[in-house]
This record gives C-alpha cells, sequence and structure tokens, in this order.
C-alpha cells in the first residue's frame, strides 16, 4: 500500500481549517544524531482548530520531531514553515516568538509556587517595576475560566496541592496564556487516571475548538481516539501515514505503528470504542 | 462546576463516556481542592480562623508552633530564675539575638535555593574587622565610609562566592566551607598578635548599645505600625473590592492590631529603666537596623520579579531554567546577599562588643544561624521559608543562651539544648509534612 500522506481531500472533514495555508507544514525534515538518523523526510501539515496525534513506538522519532517544532534541535535537512513562510527555529525563543508552545511531560511547574505565579514565572506583568499580582491574577483566572478549568478552586493554593489532572491543566493552562496558536503536549495523560484523563482531553478538545492548532503525542489509543482530528503516524523515523482520524481505527495505527504498513479495511465504528470499564460506548 | 459541551466534532469514543468521566473528574478534584487550601472557601472571620488552624495542623504554616516553642522556653526559664523577664534581661536578649537574627536571614537566601553558605560567620568577622580598622585613629575614617565599604567587601566576598558556585559550577558546600576556613585565616592574619581590636568610634559603638529616647521610641513604634497597618489594609480591601483572593476585613483588622499590640508591648519594655546606677531607657538602635534588614529581603523576596525566582529555583530550578530565568544571576545575588547581610550581623556583632577578636567563632555563629532558619520554619531544601523566620529562629536561640546562662549552665549544656530545640523543631515540620501528604 501506498502511503498516503497529507492527503488533502480527505482531511477536509468536519475541520476547520480554513482551506489556507496551514498553521505549521513541515517539509522533508531530516535529523541525525552522528550516526543515527533520528528524522528521515518527514512532512506534516498542523492546521488551527484541530488536534493533531502524533502515534508511533519507542524511538520512532516522536519526542525528536517535536523538538524540532518547539526550536530545541535545529533539524539537518528540509524545511518548516509558518503560516506558509519559511522560518528556522534554533532556540524555545524563536518558537515561543512564533506562539509555539510546548507542555513538557514533566510539566515544569514549581511545587511552592501558586498557579498564579506559575502561569507566569518568567514573564511576570510589573508596574512600577514592581510585581504585579493583582493584573496576573485577573488574567490567570480568566484564562482558566476561559478554558473552564473550573474544577481548581483557587488560584492562590500551591501546585504541590493539586491533583493530577490539574496540575496538567494549568501547564496547559499556562501555555495558553500567551496567545499562543501552536500547542504541543508530550504524552500529557501518561500518569493520570481514568477521570483527571477525561479531564485532560476535555480540555485539548476545547483548545482545538478555540481555534489553536495542538500536537499531541500520546502511547493511548483511547486518548488519542477520542481527542484527535488526524493521526500521524511515525515508525523508525519516518512519517508512515497522515490521516483523519475517522479513516483509520485502533489496529490500523498499531499496524501502522510497528509495520509502517496497514492491509486492513477500517472495521465497523464499534470496534473503536474504548474498552475500559465504566466507559459506556458511544456508537462512533 | 465543569459542564461537558458538546465538541464541535464529536471525536470517536463516545460522548455518553466522557461525560460521566467528567462529572466524575470534577467532584473528585473539587473534593482534593477544598483539603488542600480550606481558608479559600471562607467567608466569614470564624471559618477563616478555623481553616487557618487546619492549615497549621497540616504544617501549612511552620512558625506557629516554634512561637509556642518560645513560650514553653520562656515560662521554664521565668519559672527558674524570675530575671529572666525582666526589662533589662529582656532588651539583652533582643540585643543578643540581632546577630543571630541578621546572619539566620543572611543564610536564608542560600536555603531558599536548596544551597548552604557556610562562610557568613567569618565573612561577618571580615566586615567588622574591616570596619574596625578603618575607623581607627591612624586611618581615621568617619563611621559612614567605614561601615560602607566594610559592607561592599562583604558584598564583593559574596560574589566571588556566588561566582564559583552559579557560574564554575562548583557546589556551594565546598565553595562556602572553603570561605569559613580562608575567611578565618585572614581575620586571624589581620588580627595578629594582639588578637583584639578596639573601636573607639562612638557612633559605631552606639549601633549595639545606645537606644532611642523613650518620646522617640512611642513616636518611631506609631510611625511604623501606622505604615503597615495603612498598607495591609489598603492591600487586602483592594483585593476584596476587585474579588481577588482576599482574607476577610475582620482578619485583616485582627492582623493589625497583633502588629499594634507587639509595638506596644516592645516600646513598654524598652521604655522600662535597665539602669543600674543611671536610668537608660529607650529602643536600642540594633532593633531598628534587625527591623530595615527584614523589611528590606522581605519586599526584595516579595515583590521583585528577582525575588520570585529565587523562590522558583528553590521549588524546580529546571522549571525556571525553562521559563527563561537566568539562574547563575539569580544564585549569585542570592550569594551577594548572603554575604551583604553577614557583614551587617558583623557590625552588630563588633558594635556590641566594642572591639573584634579572635574569639569571634564564625563556625558557631554560622550554625547557629543555619539553626535558627530551620528553627524558624525554612526548609533546607528550598523554596520554602522567609526572612521573618530568621526573627523568631533567632528568638529562640537568643531565649536558650540567655537563659540558660542565667542559671549559671556551662556552654556545653548550652550546646546540648540548643541541639534539642533544633531537632525538635525540624522533626515537628517533618511530622506535619508526612501528615499532610498522607492526608491528601
Amino acid at each position: 500500500m501506498s502511503i498516503d500522506v497529507g492527503s488533502e481531500p480527505a482531511a477536509t472533514r468536519s475541520v476547520p481549517s480554513g482551506g489556507a495555508e496551514p498553521l505549521l507544514r513541515l517539509r522533508g525534515i531530516d535529523k541525525n544524531f552522528g550516526p543515527v538518523q533520528a528524522l528521515t523526510g518527514v512532512d506534516l501539515e498542523v492546521h488551527s482548530g484541530e488536534v493533531t496525534a502524533l502515534a508511533g513506538d519507542n524511538g520512532a522519532g516522536k519526542s525528536v520531531l517535536i523538538k524540532c517544532i518547539a526550536g530545541i534541535h535545529s533539524p539537518d535537512g528540509g524545511q518548516i514553515y509558518w503560516e506558509g513562510r519559511p522560518v528556522h527555529l534554533h532556540h524555545p525563543r524563536d518558537a515561543a516568538a512564533l506562539g509555539i508552545e510546548t507542555v513538557y511531560q514533566d510539566l515544569a511547574l514549581a511545587d511552592n509556587l501558586d498557579i498564579v505565579q506559575n502561569m507566569f514565572l518568567g514573564r511576570e506583568r510589573l508596574r512600577h517595576g514592581l510585581l504585579d499580582e493583582e493584573a496576573m491574577e485577573i488574567s490567570a483566572r480568566e484564562t482558566l475560566t476561559s478554558l473552564a478549568v473550573t474544577t481548581v478552586r483557587s488560584i492562590r493554593q500551591p501546585v504541590a496541592s493539586l491533583s493530577g489532572g490539574q496540575r496538567q491543566s494549568v501547564a496547559i493552562a499556562k501555555a495558553v496564556l500567551w496567545n499562543s496558536k501552536l500547542v504541543i503536549m508530550d504524552e500529557p495523560t501518561a500518569a493520570l487516571g481514568v477521570a483527571q484523563t477525561a479531564m485532560v482531553l476535555e480540555l485539548v478538545r476545547r483548545l482545538a475548538d478555540r481555534g489553536l492548532g495542538v500536537v499531541i503525542i500520546s502511547h493511548n489509543m483511547n486518548d488519542v481516539f477520542q481527542v484527535a482530528d488526524r493521526i500521524a503516524v511515525l515508525q523508525l523515523g519516518k512519517m508512515v501515514a497522515v490521516r483523519p482520524a475517522d479513516e483509520l481505527d485502533r489496529q490500523m495505527v498499531v499496524d501502522l505503528m510497528t509495520s509502517g504498513v496497514s492491509t486492513r479495511e477500517r472495521q465497523a465504528p464499534a470496534s473503536v470504542t474504548p474498552k475500559e470499564a465504566g466507559t459506556t460506548d458511544g456508537q462512533g | 462546576m465543569a459542564k461537558v459541551e458538546e465538541p464541535a466534532a464529536p471525536p470517536p469514543g463516545g460522548a455518553v463516556g466522557d461525560e460521566q468521566l467528567t462529572e466524575a473528574a470534577a467532584a473528585a478534584s473539587r473534593e482534593a481542592a477544598q483539603r488542600a487550601a480550606p481558608e479559600l472557601e471562607a467567608e466569614s472571620l470564624g471559618d477563616y480562623l478555623r481553616a487557618w488552624f487546619v492549615r497549621v495542623k497540616s504544617g501549612e504554616s511552620s512558625s506557629l508552633p516554634v512561637i509556642g516553642g518560645l513560650l514553653l522556653i520562656t515560662i521554664l526559664f521565668q519559672s527558674l530564675n524570675s530575671l529572666f523577664l525582666s526589662a533589662g534581661n529582656l532588651v539583652n536578649l533582643l540585643i543578643q539575638g540581632s546577630a543571630y537574627m541578621l546572619l539566620a536571614m543572611a543564610e536564608i537566601f542560600a536555603l531558599l535555593l536548596g544551597e548552604i553558605d557556610l562562610s557568613i560567620g567569618f565573612v561577618s568577622g571580615i566586615g567588622g574587622i574591616l570596619a574596625a580598622e578603618l575607623v581607627k585613629q591612624q586611618y581615621g575614617w568617619p563611621w559612614w565610609a567605614a561601615i560602607t565599604v566594610a559592607l561592599l567587601a562583604c558584598a564583593g566576598i559574596g560574589l566571588l562566592h556566588g561566582t564559583l558556585i552559579s557560574r564554575v559550577g562548583l557546589p556551594s558546600f565546598v565553595v562556602t566551607l572553603a570561605g569559613l576556613l580562608g575567611w578565618q585565616g585572614v581575620m586571624l592574619l589581620v588580627l595578629g598578635k594582639g588578637g583584639a581590636l578596639p573601636i573607639n568610634d562612638k557612633i559605631f559603638n552606639d549601633i549595639a548599645s545606645a537606644s532611642l529616647s523613650p518620646v522617640a521610641s512611642w513616636i518611631v513604634m506609631i510611625l511604623i505600625v501606622a505604615a503597615y497597618g495603612l498598607r495591609a489594609w489598603l492591600h487586602d480591601s483592594r483585593r476584596r473590592s476587585t474579588g481577588l483572593v482576599a482574607p476577610p476585613a475582620s482578619f485583616t483588622l485582627l492582623k493589625i492590631a497583633g502588629v499594634a499590640a507587639s509595638g506596644v508591648v516592645l516600646v513598654l519594655i524598652c521604655n522600662t529603666n535597665r539602669g543600674v546606677r543611671i536610668p537608660i531607657r529607650g529602643v536600642p538602635w540594633v532593633v531598628l537596623v534587625v527591623l530595615a534588614v527584614l523589611v528590606l529581603w522581605t519586599f526584595v523576596l516579595n515583590r521583585l520579579r528577582s525575588g520570585r525566582y529565587v523562590y522558583a529555583i528553590g521549588g524546580n530550578a529546571e522549571a525556571a531554567r525553562r521559563a527563561g530565568v537566568n539562574l547563575a544571576r539569580i544564585k549569585t545575588m542570592c550569594f551577594v546577599f548572603a554575604s551583604l547581610t553577614a557583614g551587617v550581623a558583623g557590625l552588630v556583632y563588633a558594635s556590641r562588643l566594642r572591639s573584634v577578636s579572635t574569639a569571634l567563632d564564625g563556625g558557631k555563629l554560622v550554625l547557629y544561624a543555619v539553626a535558627a532558619a530551620v528553627i524558624g520554619g525554612t526548609s533546607l531544601f528550598g523554596g520554602r521559608g522567609k526572612p521573618s523566620n530568621a526573627i523568631i529562629g533567632g528568638l529562640v536561640i537568643a531565649a536558650i543562651d540567655n537563659g540558660m546562662g542565667l542559671q549559671g549552665y556551662s556552654a556545653a549544656a548550652v550546646y546540648v539544648v540548643t541541639a534539642l530545640v533544633l531537632l525538635g523543631a525540624v522533626t515537628l515540620d517533618a511530622l506535619a509534612r508526612r501528615g499532610r501528604t498522607y492526608g491528601k
């Protein structure tokens, strides 16, 4: 089966991509570390208002790819286009200046600081040279409210007292606070329980509904199918498929991850439902 | 609560399941939040105090147990010797404790980063010696110039330590251990055979020995309390009016009343005649020096961006680095502030003894400073603590020193008791924290 990379006609299903330039376009990205070829000719398009899930086995190059987008690694070959313009990202600052924010797996929150202090860390607002706590608290509250992160009782409680899902929500809200256009998340649900995972996935969905582009790395197929509009599968540093989520099923993604191809037909939607107990399955 | 919005494009996976899960998630995290921060929900003063008590019990507010301990120590020493609570002894205790308080405030800058500064004891000695040298007859510098140069020299020492630690990447323990040895050597070299450097400058000596007049004491106290009260009231009421997180008005008033009451008690004690032959009254200058340093460092840590970064580095250095904080700069700054504050302590120490001598034991002073900071509630692991911890911790250490001295106990006994109090304070804190983690 030939590899169907980013086939546009199929990708335009219910996605508000506007039909114009994608938010982010990668063309032929290569990256090697010494003799190890981590990425080979990777193409990917990320659209605003869409959740793109990045799937792949361990060592497939998922993390390297998002680090290239986040400005941590510079690609050795290929070109990155941001809103149609070619860009070079040499430093996380370059990515942040464009509106690319990354939520790392270990969250990068300081436990002893409260939610407001964490959300503004490194970018505090000042008035007459002093910390403007009121302006920061109001902004933080607005952002959290707009993302419907209402389970947090007070934004002045230290992050140490939050649950895993709440911490993840704060980390995501922190990324959104800066009028970012693209939010990249590395395994946002990896350490969470069922309920907390649902809370975070709902938040991820809400970001896309607000018109942001979202790239999410996840090992969990339930999560991927629950939240993604489009699924990109990496295998051994090559992009083997980028397809709308509703053209794929769990088994096809697993085939793609392991062998790079899938000869299956997509099965009836019922097979896509999550398996976990307590999750009543909706019919697609 | 978080109601599930129907997504624009329902993802495959079933909206029904999502909804149930989300409600469960919301309920669970709501409960967690209420357990974690009960006072944030409080409306009335009663609720607020109750919530505050819950927080104290769970080890969140670490100064209250120490204040209780201080009361206990006071009652014990007073019952052993009725002189302990006499005005003269209490003022004496304040003056003795001031050096510990200042050194503990210095140490807190290193502790907040999760580092340690072992050198501050002898750095304070260097500060005292330099100022004492410069006001000597043969140089004849005015007191203010001598003090300024001494403090700048101490800041320079801090810059050296900080640069080695943050730019070269050496462990703070090793760098400041070298500082402890090295600056002790320099001190002994300067003091030479005589072993003591007397200070004859009147104003220099007055820092620790002279007092405000009783009337001036009242005026200064009223001004300070008024300034504090006005600021606290305006701050809290503005937050209340904009709907931000703020305590109820009655709690703000209670806080201000507490500060005013402490001020009145302090001035009443200090204004009681404590002279033996000639009457001595009034608040000692050194109390104002300690207060000024306390206000300055509290301001720096709470209101300035750099101060926020100190806590961020102590809490999660990697998070701070990713947020664009210049770790080397902030760390160096902390060691400069620590040595600078140590310099102030050295001046106070020299002024109290009217000389600097080889008897200055910087090794003991720095360990007392660490003990005072930790007893006051500062964490050794970074990110938790504030300058006011140093005041309470310094008072505890000075009270033990003073009270046992009154009873005629030997230095050996004082060391043992101080050690037990230090262990007790840290154990209490650790138990409270463990309770908090399990209760989550």
